[in-house]
């Protein structure tokens, strides 16, 4: 009985921390940001480096082969950088949903190119989980016809996983003869949602997921999980930077940090999310050896942490006064990427519907 | 990360488990108690201590099984009892006797721990006064030393259980010209000696849990001191840190929740069951997530302790935390209620015997005592983020 990371996922995690801190700063997610980029391809090549896209792709297929912590591990360093690369969907639901559903072909065609950094998938099933603005998507004989909203990761993807309404999901080229993509503007500069049109597009389904919704609701529990994990990260640094803060900034001849008023805040900050890297941690490591736990706390990680995101976002912002809300501290990036985790692949009120069906309450 | 057991705790827990299969109908009644109370008659006492499943660390000499410390063979016995909600049994006081073991001289160790081992000698608490809450280090309470005896005057309050306990272990005053934390002192007495009167305080819930404690020239044998004279402060911490440490049970919340989701699957509003609502179905899968974290968060501080490692801001929320989603847990079930939430005292319709309304209450105090929520923020701010203290004013 051990709840504590091992030495190697320590290692990995500080590996990750320490090139974002000098690799991928403020300065250069402002850049990114400021350009409407939609990745820094330097980040991206560095963490290629890393192995950070092969997380949790087989070694037989050029990844590095580690398991669902690892993965959130990395997340979370990501999330305390605001790294405006790709993640969630293109290094870690695409390659899972491939590796349970997709042919032998499949696999070879695209997880050593997602390893290598040579490939972004952008993942569409929100439809899957609350339809708004769309007639979601319809697979009848090789073709997909309708439209996926907010496809993430999806900007400029080179390729694009689709779920249509039966559950299954597609492999589909976004240059391919019937599809059309539209960069969406979202809060979030760092990373990117697309909204993809599909008029009779060719299909390349994966088998595994033909006529079994399974491969679907494991991809979508692993970016929640991915998305909480982000979450985390971001939300401990918005804390880190009150902390620091609180402890110069001075008004009435003293620290701000010595007045109650603030330091309940950090206080408060602190307490809320200290418990959720316990959740984060359990919930990946659910995953693969708690199977039948794993919906359950994907779906509590999810809203969870999109809930306690919600307040350290809010009160970080207040801890810094006025400065909290100027383009030039920035804090905003930490901000907005908390907000973007927590609409993207359900907002808490429908995720925590999902886990009363899970337990079966209602 | 791993959370498999190995097979000597495997086994272990089966011995529990048999253990609590076979005895349970001896036990007491659990979904009725409230804590604090007395409530482990001294002959389930006997039967844990023989196998181990209470004072489980303190020595045989001192009436305990004398077992190794293992954090892991405790935390099993704990989950095993919450499940099968059978209450523990308990080691002497929480607070007293592992202070009297670790600073304690051996006639003390002799005194004290096996009496109150067995449940034959219980304890009440003498640290709050009317002036001295969260800023206890200013307390008041004098004790002169006249000859051979220490003369205390002065009043305690919020002493839990003073009515019906034997003892008292007490912070007084003994070196009034010493800075505030270095005068204090920390004595053991009866609570039949002379000059001790004792008023209730009767609490919102309706009993008289706590109490006023008077002093009056009482006069207690010089050697009844744990630690030396002006150390009382040091040693009341040693206590203080059992008495948090104890707080705020994450597999305690657990079991409550699970309570709370068979509720909602039973009572119903219009014919509708309460879980079928969508609002109170949310507010009670908020609360599951906020428990969970602080489960596995449980975990994580139990690993850190197993391995002699400082746990860090995982351990300082616990209480916080803890209490805080207990109070609302008992919040929630009484809005379940809805009307039968309001029924009390032994009411018809009563639900749970009352539980709810009464936890409701008593969680509002928790929250309050052994260290105020504000205070537990001042901690986690100055202690574990390491923020400034407010600038000190002096005593006027």
């Amino acid at each position: 009985m051990d709840f504590a990371l091992s030495e190697e996922q320590r290692m990995l995690q500080d590996s990750i921390s320490g090139y974002l801190e000098s690799g991928c700063p403020l300065t250069r997610v402002r850049e990114v940001a400021e350009a409407r980029d939609d990745r820094a391809d330097d980040v991206w090549e560095e963490l290629t480096n890393l192995g950070v896209h092969g997380v949790l792709i087989d070694e037989d297929y050029g990844g590095v082969g580690l398991g669902c912590l690892e993965a959130a591990l990395i997340a979370e360093a990501l999330g305390h950088a605001v790294a405006p690369v790709p993640y969630a969907a293109s290094s870690i639901m695409a390659p899972t949903a491939l590796a349970m559903a997709g042919s032998d072909e499949q696999k070879e065609a695209w997880l050593p190119r997602i390893a290598g950094g040579e490939a972004v998938v952008g993942v569409g099933v929100t439809e899957q989980i609350g339809r708004r603005e769309t007639e979601g998507v319809t697979s009848a004989d090789g073709k997909l016809n309708g439209k996926a909203m907010f496809v993430l990761d999806g900007a400029s993807a080179d390729v694009l996983m689709i779920a249509s309404d039966d559950g299954a999901l597609h492999l589909v080229d976004p240059n391919g003869p019937g599809v059309t993509r539209n960069k969406l503007k979202t809060i979030d500069r760092t990373r990117t949602v697309a909204e993809i049109g599909l008029d009779g597009a060719s299909s390349d389904v994966l088998p595994g997921s033909d006529a079994n919704r399974e491969p679907l609701l494991t991809t979508i529990d692993v970016g929640r999980m991915i998305l909480a994990a982000d979450t985390l990260g971001a939300a401990q640094s918005m804390l880190d930077k009150s902390v620091d803060y609180a402890k110069e900034r001075r008004q009435f001849n003293r620290v701000i940090g010595s007045f109650q008023a603030v330091k309940h805040m950090c206080a408060e900050m602190a307490a809320e999310l200290e418990p959720c890297r316990s959740l984060v941690w359990y919930t990946a490591h659910a995953y693969a050896a708690i199977p039948e736990e794993g919906r359950l706390m994907a779906c509590h990680a999810k809203a969870h942490l999109a809930e306690v995101g919600k307040f350290v976002a809010r009160k970080s912002t207040e801890v810094h006064g006025g400065m909290g809300i100027t383009d030039l501290l920035g804090l905003h990036y930490w901000f907005k990427r908390i907000g973007f985790n927590r609409q993207l692949l359900g907002a808490p009120e429908l995720v925590r519907e999902e886990a009363a069906q899970v337990q079966e309450w209602v | 990360m791993d959370l498999e057991y190995s097979p000597e705790y495997r086994a272990f827990r089966d011995e529990v488990r048999t253990f609590l299969d076979e005895n349970k109908h001896r036990a007491p009644n659990a979904a009725r108690m409230i804590p604090g109370r007395p409530n482990s008659p001294k002959e389930w006492q006997q039967l844990l201590i023989e196998h181990g499943y209470a004072a489980r660390t303190i020595p045989k000499e001192y009436g305990g099984y004398g077992a190794e410390p293992d954090i892991l063979k405790t935390r099993i016995i704990a989950e095993e009892f919450a499940r099968a909600r059978v209450p523990t049994g308990h080691s002497g006081d929480n607070r007293l006797v592992p202070t009297v073991l670790e600073l304690g001289t051996e006639e003390q160790k002799q005194w004290l721990v096996p009496p109150s081992v067995r449940g034959e000698m219980t304890w009440c608490q003498g640290y709050s006064e009317p002036g001295s809450g969260s800023d206890l280090a200013s307390l008041s309470t004098k004790a002169e030393l006249d000859g051979d005896e220490w003369v205390i005057n002065g009043q305690k309050i919020w002493t839990s259980g003073a009515q019906n306990a034997d003892m008292m272990f007490c912070l007084v005053r003994t070196e009034p010209d010493a800075p505030k934390h270095n005068g204090i002192s920390y004595l053991v007495f009866s609570m039949d000696t002379p000059g001790i009167e004792v008023r209730p305080l009767v609490s919102m819930m309706g009993d008289a849990f706590f109490n006023e404690v008077f002093f009056t020239d009482v006069r207690v044998p010089k050697d009844q001191i744990i630690g030396k004279r002006g150390e009382g402060w040091f040693v009341a911490n040693t206590t203080l840190r059992y008495e948090r440490g104890g707080l705020g049970d994450p597999n305690e919340a657990e079991n409550r929740l699970n309570r709370i989701v068979d509720m909602m699957k039973r009572e119903t509003v219009s014919g509708e069951r309460l879980i079928d609502n969508p609002i109170y179905r949310d507010r009670l899968l908020k609360l599951q997530g906020q428990i969970l974290a602080m489960k596995f968060n449980g975990m994580r501080v139990l690993s850190h302790n197993i391995k002699g490692e400082e746990p860090g801001m995982a351990r300082w929320i616990v209480k916080l935390n803890g209490c805080e989603l207990n109070h609302q847990m008992a919040g929630l079930a009484i809005d379940v209620l809805g009307e039968l939430g309001l029924l009390y005292d032994g009411s018809d319709y009563l639900r749970d015997g009352g539980f709810w309304q009464a936890r409701y209450m008593l969680d509002l105090g928790l929250i309050i005592g052994g260290g105020t929520a504000q205070i537990q923020k001042n901690m986690i701010g100055e202690r574990a983020l390491g923020l400034p203290k407010e600038p000190k004013v002096e005593a006027a």
